[in-house]
């Protein structure tokens, strides 16, 4: 734990960041209501709040991303104007957004230079951005390749390429949104000791998250945000995490999924060998092997881009595979004609796909549209051979809304009208409800409100109930270990081990999840 | 939420877009020293004076219908099929084998062939680029304009060299045999009594252009194909979650997309009675301004269609009667599609304030 | 086929190339800055008849030369504001631009000169003419170097050598200087370039008219250059040919440079069918000849193109991301 002694007797100092009275709204949605908020300077200032809280909006009207429709901005104690990010950079204020603004195929020079380069010709600019990155990275431990392009890098040190533009372009106060998101657990210890480093000597640390467990760790202050609304700032030492998810909620919430032990039957999904290479040559999938009976779900655990897309995907039907895949014995195929996504779902494979927005839903589509997406040729929605039953389509969406909650339940919505959670629903009501043998998740609850996550994980314990086979990805290991019955861990396209999600706890995940096996040096 | 109600995304922007497309042709015809509303009259009494001219503006919104579906199915798969002029030349070429191929008895037996022929002809053009942006990743915009290019120099070969009766110096088909004569507007309307002239080419193909419009609607919101289409235009990577193949989707858009622009080929071709060297006249194109400003779709394609077959015909009047040449019609075109196409955004956001600002006066 | 034919489909190939570079290079700027640009055809045409028209009327080239720039980059700001301010659909705004050069050129052509939407023919101060280069008369009899130096490489007018000295330019400018680094990044990752703190819109704007500038050389090169009048639609598709040289050439200055002269070879051959008879020793139609550009370029576009990959941004309007 950090000392906090920063923060304590600094009444005299200014603050150095003041928000005072911050509104915006995007059209309709109010995003920030009559936000104030002190940041002191030398400190590490945790933000917390749900997704949609207007964590992300804040942030990006300090660094002049978003124009804000009334308050003041107070940097060290004189009000500051921020009508672009240029200001931000020049008030010493650096970003880590949540995705990366790096360009893919510069090298890391190329990216600590761009926008801050000393002249108009190139080549002076990066031999002295050189010399100061080199400086830069001992000082702070940030080594990183500076001829190395983007691409080549991992998401920890893209990271790192971040955090030394901002160091390069002389921020005292840094603001990250949700970094760890991407990182293994040992990569984000790393991130927070540099972070403490970077307190110790001076600087100033806005830290964005929706994990409690981040605030405890390495925050001296934290502010809690609610559906727009501030709604605390206290003292990390002085709270703990229950306090503060009742805060971000406004009601005491479960943290547990209430489960019985499960009561597995025969295998449903068998997985051999199963490898994967991709457009670009990259193998994905390095010789899978799994299994997933009836009655209990299995969670895949892992760092996001570790092949569990590609799992799902192949799963799915919409990426080629070689190796084997059974179901409920019989194998299945993996190329040719009978290998799509058609074929699986009239064979029993349901899926709730990772991304929504790209996968599971057409945005611009109605509800009742959407509720039949990739089950459009089921016998029950056709009038005839040739059309489609609308009134059927329509009928059955109706149903599945109101057995599934969802909100406002009018099926001649368009998807992109509902909220995250109610979309979310749409999409799990479609699956659960073709009462399928395998039912895959992927991140069933990314994005959604702490409400509709409840709700979401009872239907998928419900299912399983049911006798049905699960097979769970995610990449928050809290949803892991409260969800499955038995957990696989995936690292670089291979699995390192699987766990009884009984007999085991976070730090075992999380070496697995940084690829180091017990016992095998 | 959506700020602006569907009346008004249907109708309003669109009209507010051609409002504006109109207001800077009449600003170009300012500026060229002619009189704008002399110009407008001239256009409304040509076409709308006596029914000639609104049988020539039927002919022209017949052809627009075809182009305009062909260009509309092709944008609901996402999907910028400008080789609708290309398609188009090849349908001629397909509905005049097929009227020159057997002496035909009847138009009623001749005219399903010719819609076959100039179907798989205009199909077949659009389907190499489909291919080669199906499989080969080829940029299906530029390889369609590459293809007409390449259809007008394949048919004036062909007519120049292979089809032109023996002695003619005229680059065209012989005449079709009777039986292959389409009965005009004339004709049709005659038999039940009502006078039209006939000295405008419209003829029993309006009609089936108006099919063709129902029969899209049909496709495109109530079957399967149609569905996973629209799909497939939203969103490529939803598609292929749902199981829906992105290759054959491209290929089936841009065949229909095809063969609808060959099918205009009996309106030009075969109620013209031979095929002659530059029988489409930029259909192709106007089909991108009609489907553009139709909303892709076929009540929005035929209306638009109307108003361009006014505009075509009444610009053959003004190039007539004034120092206004009829490439007019392809500066008011041209601002068509840029106002309803890629300034779209220019008259959404500020209507989207308006509309914003009434609701919270409600509230 | 002898050497001199040759060196004269050479020379032919070089006029030709011309006006294709121009266009693909300033294609190149504009999609690179992440702004996909079908209108280059259109600028070209624009940019051909009010370079004719003013050198025409005023008796100047270097007059016609700055009417055909003005009028090109015009059209370059429609673009700019369709596709950058009101982030509308590129292709879109592309294919508009194109009508409305075609129908343009030909109305004011037709109010301005009466003769059926042409141009008077120019002559003398009114187009560019021959330069001939030094010693190119002195050593014209040296076998083979003499010819080359004398009709292949000399005797052309000034924007043919402005077209060739564009390439090392673009390329220094785009990989040598800041300027260059931005626009590449802005056609990458327009985030990036924003959270930098420079203005994404100002950065595409310059591109934008750079690619009006060049698009108004090619445009006038070909009505004051390649030929001495304006005709209607003379640009004749050598805009989308410049687009799938640009694709060719990967978006690379140099590679664009020998994909121009490999497509003006192609039209310079079709210019020669006798020529082309002489080698291949068959009756080629004139049209197949006339198409040959156009068949090339699809059969370039589908197969050795393969894994080219174009600015990651490209054809995206940039809207910051909440």
């Amino acid at each position: 734990m950090s000392d906090g002694a920063t923060t304590g007797g600094a009444a005299s100092v200014a603050p150095a960041i003041e928000l005072k009275g911050i509104s915006k709204a995007f059209g309709p949605v109010q995003a920030n209501k009559d936000i104030s908020i002190r940041v002191m300077p030398g400190t590490i200032h945790g933000i917390i709040g749900e997704n949609g809280a207007g964590k992300s909006t804040l942030m990006s009207i300090l660094y002049g991303f978003y124009k804000a429709d009334a308050g003041d901005i107070f940097i060290s104690g004189n009000r500051t104007e921020i009508p672009d990010s240029q200001a931000a950079i020049a008030a010493g204020i650096g970003m880590v957004f949540q995705h990366f603004k790096l360009v893919e195929n510069f090298t890391v020079l190329e990216n600590v230079v761009l926008g801050a380069e000393d002249g108009a010709r190139l080549t002076p600019s990066l031999a002295k951005a050189r010399q100061l990155l080199t400086e830069l990275a001992e000082e702070y431990q940030l080594n990183v390749d500076p001829d190395a392009t983007i691409e080549e890098l991992s998401v920890g040190y893209q990271q790192r390429v971040e955090i030394l533009k901002a160091l390069y372009r002389k921020a005292d106060i840094l603001i990250l949104d949700e970094p760890t998101g991407v990182l293994t657990p040992s990569e984000a210890d790393h991130l927070f000791r540099i972070l403490k480093g970077l307190r110790d000597e001076g600087k100033t640390i806005i830290l964005i998250t929706h994990k409690l467990r981040e605030i405890m760790d390495v925050t001296d202050t934290v502010s809690v945000m609610r559906r727009g609304e501030m709604t605390a700032t206290v003292k990390t030492s002085e709270t703990n995490p229950s306090e503060l998810a009742e805060m971000m909620v406004g009601r005491k919430v479960l943290l547990r999924v209430d489960k019985e032990p499960a009561q597995p039957k025969g295998n449903v999904l068998e997985v051999e060998n199963l490898s994967v290479v991709d457009e670009d040559g990259v193998q994905r999938l390095k010789n899978i092997s799994l299994n997933v009976r009836a009655g209990e779900i299995v969670g895949i655990a892992g760092v996001a881009g570790n092949g569990q897309s590609e799992l799902l995907e192949v799963l799915g039907g919409y990426r080629s595979a070689t190796g084997r895949i059974l179901l409920n014995g019989e194998e299945i195929d993996l190329t040719g004609a009978r290998s799509d996504g058609q074929t699986r779902r009239a064979r029993g494979i349901a899926h709730v796909p990772e991304d929504r927005h790209k996968e599971g839903l057409i945005l611009d589509f109605f509800a009742w549209e959407n509720m039949v997406f990739g089950y459009h040729h089921a016998p029950e929605f056709q009038k005839n051979p040739r059309f489609m039953s609308n009134a059927a389509i329509k009928a059955d969406c109706e149903a599945k809304m109101e057995r599934f909650d969802v909100r406002p339940p009018i099926p001649s919505l368009a998807a992109k009208n509902f909220s995250g959670g109610n979309q979310q629903k749409i999409v799990l009501a479609r699956e659960i409800e073709r009462d399928p043998d395998l039912l895959l998740v992927g991140q069933p609850t990314r994005g959604v409100d702490i409400g509709a996550i409840e709700f979401i994980h009872q239907q998928i314990v419900a299912l399983r109930d049911k006798g049905k086979a699960i097979l769970l990805v995610s990449v928050e290991l809290d949803e892991i270990l409260s969800l499955a019955d038995r957990i696989a861990v995936m690292f670089d396209g291979q699995i390192m081990g699987e766990r009884l999600a009984s007999e085991t706890n976070e730090q075992e995940l999380g070496l697995l999840m940084a690829g180091v096996t017990q016992g095998a040096a | 939420m959506d700020v602006i109600p569907k009346w008004a995304d249907a109708i309003l922007i669109p009209l507010i877009s051609i409002i504006l497309a109109f207001i800077i042709s009449a600003l170009v015809i300012l500026a060229i020293g002619e009189d704008p509303i002399n110009a407008l009259q001239l256009m409304v009494q040509g076409t709308f004076g006596n029914s000639a001219g609104i049988g020539f503006m039927l002919f022209y919104a017949t052809n627009f219908i075809f182009t305009g579906l062909a260009v509309a199915i092709a944008f609901h798969a996402r999907l910028f099929n400008i080789g609708g002029e290309g398609q188009a030349m090849l349908g001629g070429l397909g509905v005049a084998f097929v009227c020159l191929a057997v002496p035909w008895p009847h138009w009623t037996i001749a005219l399903p062939f010719a819609l076959i022929g100039g179907a798989l002809f205009g199909a077949g053009w659009a389907l190499i680029p489909a291919w080669l942006q199906a499989k080969r990743g080829s940029h299906i915009v530029i390889t369609t304009i590459m293809f007409n290019f390449i259809a007008s120099a394949l048919l004036v070969y062909l007519l120049v060299e292979v089809l032109k009766p023996a002695g003619s110096m005229d680059p065209a088909t012989p005449r079709f045999p009777e039986g292959a004569h389409l009965p005009r507007m004339s004709d049709i309307l005659g038999a039940v009594g009502i006078p039209f002239s006939d000295a405008a080419p419209v003829n029993v193909s309006f009609f089936i252009a108006l099919l063709a419009c129902y029969l899209f609607w049909l496709l495109v919101w109530r079957t399967r194909l149609g569905y996973e289409i629209r799909a497939y235009g939203q969103s490529e990577s939803a598609a292929r979650y749902a199981g829906i193949s992105p290759t054959k989707i491209i290929l089936i858009a841009m065949v229909i997309s095809g063969a609808l622009a060959g099918c205009m080929a009996i309106n030009n071709v075969m109620a013209a009675e031979r095929l002659v060297l530059n029988s489409v006249e930029g259909a192709g194109f106007i089909g991108i301004a009609v489907a553009l400003m139709g909303r892709s779709h076929p009540v929005g394609v035929l209306l638009a269609s109307l108003l361009f077959g006014f505009l075509v015909q009444g610009g053959a009047e003004i190039d007539f009667w004034t120092n206004i040449p009829r490439e007019l019609i392809v500066v008011v075109q041209a601002l068509v599609i840029l106002f309803t196409g890629a300034l779209d955004n220019m008259v959404r956001v500020p209507l989207a304030k308006v509309f914003l600002m009434f609701r919270k006066r409600e509230a | 086929m002898d050497f001199l034919t040759l060196l004269q489909i050479f020379d032919s190939s070089v006029r030709l190339a011309t006006p294709l570079l121009f266009a693909c290079l300033a294609g190149l700027f504009s999609e690179r800055a992440g702004i996909f640009d079908i209108g280059l055809e259109g600028k070209m045409l624009a940019a051909a008849f009010f370079s004719a028209a003013f050198a025409a009327i005023s008796g100047s080239v270097w007059v016609g030369l700055l009417a055909g720039i003005g009028a090109s980059l015009a059209l370059s700001l429609v673009h700019g504001l369709a596709s950058i301010t009101f982030r509308g659909n590129q292709l879109i705004s592309g294919v508009a631009i194109n009508f409305l050069a075609a129908g343009l050129t030909v109305l004011i052509a037709q109010s301005w000169f009466q003769q059926g939407g042409r141009t008077p023919s120019l002559s003398g101060n009114a187009r560019f003419n021959e330069i001939t280069l030094p010693f190119a008369d002195a050593v014209r009899d040296i076998p083979y170097f003499g010819p080359i130096y004398a009709d292949l490489i000399s005797g052309h007018s000034i924007l043919v050598y402005v077209a060739f000295l564009t390439v090392p330019l673009t390329w220094y400018l785009l990989f040598r200087t800041r300027f260059g680094l931005r626009l590449r990044a802005v056609g990458e990752n327009p985030a990036a370039v924003d959270t930098a703190g420079i203005s994404v819109l100002r950065l595409r704007y310059s591109a934008v008219a750079i690619c009006g500038v060049l698009c108004g050389l090619s445009g006038a090169y070909l009505a004051t250059g390649l030929q001495a009048l304006f005709v209607k639609d003379m640009s004749s598709g050598r805009g989308f040919i410049a687009l799938a040289a640009l694709i060719f050439a990967k978006w690379r200055p140099w590679y664009a440079l020998w994909a121009c002269l490999l497509f003006g070879f192609l039209q310079a051959l079709s210019l020669r069918p006798d020529a082309v008879e002489a080698v291949t020793q068959v009756k080629v139609p004139g049209q197949l000849l006339d198409a040959l550009p156009y068949i090339l370029t699809v059969v370039i576009l589908a197969g050795f193109v393969g894994k080219a990959i174009p600015p990651r941004a490209g054809g995206e309007p940039y809207v910051k991301e909440r």
